[in-house]
């Protein structure tokens, strides 16, 4: 009798430790992204700045056609190009995403409070892309007077669809892990847009004179990656020391 | 004593046994109305009726996937279709036992209405095994569905202008024939080409027939293909005003009146699959 009440036992503490470990493995998880060792770090740390540029016979943007929705048509007077290619002066390129894909070990980074916005304007996306981190809170607006459909493909988070009529208020959304997202909308098939997620803040968006900063990076060895939509991946490798300022030039080829 | 020893050790065993497998299993079930369905047992029927298209690895790529289209589904990504949750959620073990027993029309995925209940049951227990998103993420409720408004004239009307304004015809076209200005371009999420619904045809909705399948349809989206969600534009007395357009837009389809016995027949068993008359 009492060897069955110790196995009795046994067995309800064994289920209890198991079942508080897959609890506790459930708040871990949960808790990567909250903690912030390294956020309020910024002493000795090091700046990363630089130029990416678009190397070769500069392309020329196509125009897109909208006539398939004349709420879209009426909206310019001007012709709309297609934004996948803009470069300015020097071969310097725009939209191009420069971040750290490797090198910050462990480091957890609390995502910001304040959301980013993803706006559908004159049935094209402001911005074309938009950088954020992981689990912030994503704001999609419509600006148009014509209905849209948000649909992003993700590959390593869950994909989702959601049709947004005029004068409605912003979708609340975000994104559990790190990857660049293509953004379409299928009523409007010529708007193509990125949502760049990060589970970090070291990254940054070219403006239109091909430059970027990425500023408080703690000292050591990173990899550090540009992406483009149409010319790819870049990598090179870096090692920030303590309050250095760096400079980079990225050069796609055609 | 001895005898009573053994019983002991046999209990405590079990005990053990239980809390240590307990969670490995619990994502491997599936549970539909009273049913429990193992994926153990789904296994087995996988290899038998699936594999071929599904593929052994669940991914669509199964060896008569290249001859298939629109392709089989890739059940790693978790990405279903037909969902009683919002758009971007897993679907409810019922959901998928549906979609397993109705079959997807116009596509090589027959009705698995020949398996038994208990093995559809197993199968979805199985099928859910091939994506971490299982194990991971528990699906939502289910969309609220408010029982259906009268299908008169002025809520065809109304349904009318929203097929408008929620630029339903960019896809299926003004007059629902699936000829739209973006028809041409759309594709799923595999970047097949995917034609939207052609209403005159008139064939069976991919996620049922009635308008409760419809309401959900529009509410929810397909995932994985370009037709979105229009929970978040649409009110459920709007949503249920589209239903009733839409199937004017239905010039040839003669509807069976859902009766309880045509509902008891979906839900039904038949024989198994390749059974002799008796």
């Amino acid at each position: 009798m009492r060897t069955r009440i110790n196995y009795l036992q046994i067995g309800v503490t064994a289920a209890l430790v198991l079942l508080t470990a897959h609890g506790a493995g459930t708040r871990t998880l949960r808790a990567i992204g909250t903690s912030s060792e390294a956020r309020e770090d910024t002493s000795g740390a090091a700046t990363l700045s630089g130029i990416v540029k678009l190397e070769g016979s500069q392309p020329v943007a196509t125009r897109i056609n909208m006539a398939a929705d004349p709420a879209c048509l009426k909206m310019h007077s001007a012709p709309v190009m297609s934004e996948e290619v803009a470069t300015g002066t020097n071969g310097a390129l725009k939209d191009a995403i420069v971040y750290i894909s490797d090198g910050l070990g462990n480091r957890t980074f609390d995502p910001p409070t304040e959301p980013v916005v993803f706006e559908q304007k004159g049935c094209t996306y402001n911005p074309h892309i938009l950088g954020m981190r992981a689990r912030q809170t994503l704001k999609v607006a419509n600006s148009d007077p014509t209905t849209h459909n948000i649909h992003p493909a993700p590959q390593n988070n869950r994909e989702w669809n959601l049709s947004q009529p005029p004068g409605s208020s912003p979708i609340e959304e975000s994104f559990a892990r790190e990857e660049i997202i293509p953004v379409k909308c299928n009523v409007h098939p010529w708007m193509k847009g990125y949502i760049a997620v990060f589970k970090h803040p070291y990254f940054a968006i070219t403006s239109k004179d091909g430059t970027f900063d990425l500023r408080n990076v703690p000292p050591g060895e990173y990899t550090i990656e540009t992406w483009h939509e149409k010319y790819g991946v870049l990598t090179q490798k870096v090692t920030l020391e303590t309050n250095q300022t760096r400079t980079l030039e990225f050069v796609f080829k055609r | 004593m001895k005898h009573n020893r053994m019983r002991a050790h046999f209990a405590g065993i079990l005990v053990l046994l239980f809390a240590g497998v307990g969670q490995v299993t619990f994502a491997q079930e599936s549970h539909i109305g009273g049913l429990t369905g193992e994926a153990s047992r789904g296994k087995k029927l996988y290899r038998r009726y699936c594999v071929g298209c599904h593929g052994p690895l669940g991914d669509g790529r199964g060896e008569n996937a290249p001859w298939i289209d629109p392709k089989p589904r890739d059940f790693v990504t978790g990405t279903f279709k037909c969902r009683s949750t919002p758009t971007g959620a897993l679907p409810t073990d019922e959901d998928l036992y549906k979609s397993v027993t109705r079959g997807f029309v116009n596509s090589n995925m027959p009705s698995w209405l020949p398996l038994t209940r208990q093995q559809r049951a197993d199968l979805v227990a199985y099928v859910k095994t091939f994506s971490s998103s299982f194990r991971e993420e528990k699906p939502p409720s289910p969309l609220s569905m408010p029982s259906e408004s009268a299908a008169n004239q002025q809520s065809i009307q109304s349904g009318n202008e929203l097929y408008q304004k929620m630029n339903c015809w960019s896809c299926h076209g003004k007059e629902g024939r699936g000829d739209g200005p973006s028809a041409q371009t759309l594709v799923d999420n595999r970047g097949y080409p995917i034609p939207p619904y052609d209403f005159s045809v008139g064939t069976r909705f991919k996620c049922g027939e009635s308008n409760q399948d419809l309401y959900r349809i529009l509410m929810t989206g397909l995932d994985g293909t370009p037709m979105p969600s229009f929970a978040n534009g649409l009110t459920p007395a709007q949503a249920w005003d589209v239903v009733h357009y839409i199937r004017t837009l239905q010039m040839n389809v003669k509807r069976k009146k859902q009766t309880a016995e045509n509902e008891k027949k979906d839900g039904g068993e038949s024989k198994p699959v390749g059974a002799q008359p008796e």
